[in-house]
């Protein structure tokens, strides 16, 4: 077999970075020392809402060891800025959102339970926590405001933000869609809610600030999925450390799932206390504190209407949300209920009106951002729910009603009536493969099988789309993006002809170091064993926007073919010379530069020893061959599919089991099938835990109830099946690798491909996610009373 | 207070504070990384290692408790270049992504293979229920565990031949 075949682009390769987690080498922050290290213990406020009137350190700075209680004040003196919110959304009315400060320590007011307002610095962390226990601070508490769906005309939280409305945005024609709801032979009503969740990376934020005084330079070491957006943040706009004086440092990171993409108060405050102590500051957060702190996902109200004609075709979709923004604007919180969420409510479908108002409103809770396909899940489960209850209002088959109204395989690009194109596709031939996969046919035997032990068995379809790859700069920009949403990378080939290549993207879990490695060597013709993929540290990487929104491969891989590219141009001018050839007429092939009439060639290893010892060498040609690219997608990619989710209720307990799940995605052309499948497992539990465990619930007062593993329930391995997944394969017209992303699909359509089985089996629309065994039970024992 | 063990075969005699645990010891005195705290309730297992040939979460047993025993860590497993089965099979099967929750993973998944008799998809699922995985599904750890058992298997049933 020859090299690509077993190392290249579509190979299984077992991933490079494994060794080293397996043996218990990695290096996550917590695992760093750094001489002279001390410990950062935050004080956090226990009121949803309060006002700081006092804070007295007396006893905690007598404690021993201990070397600064710092507090949000100090931070105001210093004159630190606020924690920016990357995405002005625009209004209905042209206007602009309205954004309060998001000071990174608080000052006078506190405004979510968990909210850092000071922190203790100390030479051992068993003193800064025996320290911040002894602070005492004066709060007058205020009424919180908690509940979303009053959370518009309570109290005011922000000045400047009157009636806790952030904005009031809309996308799509309201007039055209109004008018085919009132014409449609069929609306389709419901009401849904998207439940909170919490994240829950296994490791858990951390961050070490370090300061060095004889050169003025400031390294954080921080679990970061974009280190260089960090370092812009804490430069641009937080004015810690100038940005040519400061490093970030994203060493293994254990998750992130969007959650270790914003900048938080934490790691802002150990950069700042670094200097203040003149130490290397080392904070870890304990679990409780993720619970507390790291941004949340999701949390709408949705009221949605579907119109539909006397053929079954959809006419027109109207969809009103409020969105829980949390405490503060998080760094992409405003985005994420609007363009990643309003922009998707075409789906799969030709539905010509389509109108989506959303509501973004803050409340006295931790920030809500992007979690794992941020928006598309939550459009995915109004479009995928209404359309699979729609079809059981009509009697027809839920995948017949989908087929009738699917996007046609001839009808790329389609522009959709919320602003996207969608560039290709075929929706059908997911659904397709989906349903033998699953089995459909044989579902209604399985059902009765089910009965008649005592179980109600219950199937449900998602054909989700989702928009990834983001984002073509200008557009993301003009919609309010603070930041162009390209990619770099740098390929670097080395004198003796390895290469090390730098991307912007980051790996947290997902393997860069391997697919990447995969893509260049494929490329270059050489041994996937001779790159390097480099990435995580703004002294190392140039720049980079990070890893999100199943970016990397569509965009920091695009960006490393286009660097190869040019380290191919340059190799066939240093070749022709060499050969004596003109330039145009030397070929690449499988890593030799070659010229067919003269059947003379060169290695790739030759033309790279030659560019770094320039003896038979171009007059007017630099020596070396090193080659950037930046990245700038043309359009989003669109990853579809067709989930099929099969469940069995045990009608005694109201117990949910997830007994079946099928997945065929289509991510266009596949770098590293194992590691494809491996996204799109880990997605579909977490949809799972989505549909079935996951609730972070507030009490009245704004004290999170659901703080620790023992109340917030995540997925466990007994709590989902075998997963059954499989692909199709339209490539990507706009990229080079014919790529779309794999990362979010598998948490994008399963939520509601569950809940339409959950809803499916027990025979009650009106339940709400997570589909635990009480409310089954409950909804259950209603059906019974009734009779 | 004073605390003599065995960690992956080296003798250690540590002072420790009273209230020290044994991950603390692990991690911070003998500054063996791999083991994890992903937790403060003992839920989620990133921190287990054998002490006396059985599982424990680490975070959840005082040094003081183990003095005296012998421990074993992900590092004390295998190496990069001789694996232990398990490792291996992680490995082979993509059973990991960010890795963090990988080597507690890894040790209760040893001590499930190592007091079962029989080994099957359920009974794997329902073994690890004390460990949690945000990354891979669980879908490719069940498929390793599997494979590693009957690698165990075989390799045992070689040595005691």
């Amino acid at each position: 077999m020859s090299e690509a075949a077993v190392t290249g682009i579509g190979a299984p390769v077992r991933r490079r970075e494994d060794l080293r987690f397996i043996t218990g080498q990695g290096r996550y922050t917590d695992d760093l020392t750094q001489p002279g290290q001390v410990y950062a213990v935050f004080l956090r406020s226990p009121y949803a809402r309060a006002r700081i009137a006092a804070i007295d350190p007396g006893e905690a700075l007598a404690v021993e060891g201990v070397l600064a209680v710092l507090t949000g004040n100090d931070m105001v003196a210093d004159g630190l800025g606020d924690l920016p919110c990357g995405w002005m959304v625009k209004q209905k009315d042209g206007s602009d959102m309205a954004s309060a400060p998001h000071p990174p320590l608080a000052a006078s007011l506190a405004n979510y339970a968990g909210e850092p307002y000071g922190v203790v610095v100390a030479e051992t962390l068993q003193a800064a926590k025996q320290a911040a226990e002894l602070v005492i601070t004066d709060f007058d508490e205020l009424d919180p405001v908690v509940d979303l769906s009053m959370a518009v005309g309570s109290d005011q939280i922000h000045e400047g933000v009157p009636g806790n409305r952030a904005y009031d945005w809309e996308i799509g024609e309201r007039e055209s869609t109004e008018a085919a709801l009132a014409a449609a032979v069929h609306v389709t009503r419901i009401d849904l809610t998207n439940n909170r969740l919490i994240p829950n990376a296994m490791e858990p934020r951390a961050a070490v600030g370090v300061y060095e005084a004889p050169t003025d330079e400031f390294t954080l070491y921080t679990t970061s999925q974009n280190p260089h957006l960090e370092r812009l943040v804490l430069s641009a706009f937080v004015q810690v450390a100038p940005e040519h004086k400061l490093r970030v440092v994203a060493p293994d990171v254990g998750g992130g799932f969007g959650s270790k993409i914003f900048v938080y108060p934490e790691e802002t405050a150990v950069i700042w206390a670094a200097k203040k102590v003149g130490r290397p500051v080392k904070w870890v957060a304990e679990r409780s504190e993720s619970f507390l702190t790291d941004a949340h996902g999701r949390d709408h109200i949705t009221h949605a209407e579907l119109g539909i004609d006397a053929d079954g075709c959809f006419t027109a979709l109207k969809v009103q949300t409020t969105a829980n923004l949390g405490a503060y604007l998080s760094l992409f919180g405003s985005s994420v209920p609007t363009y990643l969420y309003g922009t998707l409510m075409a789906g799969q479908y030709r539905t010509p009106n389509i109108y989506v108002e959303v509501q973004g409103v803050y409340t006295n809770t931790t920030p809500v951002d992007a979690y794992r396909g941020a928006g598309r899940p939550e459009a995915t489960y109004v479009v995928e729910r209404i359309v699979e209850t729609a079809a059981r209002e009509l009697g027809i088959d839920p995948a017949e009603l989908r087929r009738r109204n699917l996007i046609a395989p001839d009808a790329f690009p389609y522009e959709t009536p919320v602003a996207l194109v969608y560039d290709t596709g075929d929706y059908e031939a997911s659904l397709n493969k989906a349903l033998e996969l699953a089995d459909y046919a044989g579902f209604a035997e399985r059902k009765s099988t089910a009965a008649a032990a005592g179980k109600r068995r219950g199937i449900g379809f998602a054909c989700y789309i989702e928009a990834c790859g983001l984002a073509p700069s200008k557009l993301a920009i003009q919609l309010g993006a603070g930041v162009g949403l390209y990619e770099s990378g740098e390929v670097r080939v080395n004198p003796t002809g390895s290469v090390t290549v730098f991307t912007g993207s980051h790996s947290h879990g997902q393997g860069h170091e391997t697919t990447f490695a995969q893509v260049v060597s494929d490329r270059l013709g050489i041994a996937y064993d001779d790159v390097e993929v480099v990435h995580g540290d703004t002294g190392r990487v140039e720049f980079g926007l990070g890893t999100y929104g199943s970016r990397s491969l569509a965009v920091g891989g695009s960006a490393l073919m286009c660097a190869t590219d040019k380290i191919i141009a340059k190799g066939k001018l240093i070749a022709a010379h060499m050969l004596q050839a003109d330039a145009e007429t030397v070929e690449f092939e499988d890593g030799q530069f070659l010229v067919r009439d003269s059947n003379q060639s060169l290695s790739f290893g030759e033309v790279a020893f030659a560019a770094y010892v320039p003896a038979d060498y171009p007059e007017d040609l630099e020596p070396g061959l090193s080659e950037k690219a930046f990245y700038d997608p043309e359009n989003f990619t669109y990853p579809a599919g067709a989930h099929i989710a099969e469940v069995e209720i045990d009608a005694a307990t109201g117990v949910v089991e997830l007994v079946n799940f099928t997945a065929v995605d289509d991510f266009g052309h596949i770098v590293n099938p194992l590691i494809v499948d491996g996204q799109v497992h880990g997605g579909v539990a977490q949809g799972a835990g989505q549909a079935l465990l996951e609730h972070g619930i507030y009490d009245d007062f704004g004290q999170l109830q659901t703080g620790s593993y023992m109340d917030y329930c995540m997925p466990r391995a007994d709590d989902v099946p075998d997963f059954v997944v499989d692909t199709t394969v339209t490539p990507c017209t706009h990229n080079p690798l014919g790529v779309k992303g794999c990362g979010e699909a598998g948490a994008i359509g399963s939520p509601a491909a569950i809940m339409n089985a959950v809803t499916d089996a027990i025979g009650d629309n009106n339940i709400s996610m997570p589909a635990t065994a009480e409310k089954v039970w409950r909804a259950l024992r209603a059906q019974q009373e009734k009779g | 207070m004073k605390v003599t063990l065995t960690v992956n075969g080296l003798p250690h005699e540590l002072e420790v504070p009273d209230h020290a645990l044994l991950v603390d010891v692990i991690r911070e005195n003998l500054r063996l990384t791999g083991t994890h705290v992903g937790c403060d309730t003992s839920q989620c297992g990133a921190c287990t290692v054998q002490m006396n040939g059985r599982a424990v979460k680490s975070c959840t047993v005082l040094a003081a408790q183990a003095d005296g025993s012998e421990v074993v860590t992900i590092e004390g497993i295998g190496s990069p270049e001789s694996l232990h089965p398990m490792q291996e099979a992680f490995r082979d099967c993509h059973a990991l992504q960010c890795g963090f929750c990988t080597p507690g993973m890894i040790m209760s998944a040893i001590d499930l293979v190592q007091n079962s008799d029989t080994l099957d998809n359920r009974a794997v699922r329902e073994g690890l229920e004390g460990n949690i995985c945000r990354c891979t599904g669980y879908h490719n750890i069940v498929r390793a565990v599997l494979q590693a058992a009957e690698n165990m298997q075989t390799a045992g049933n070689e040595e005691g031949r």
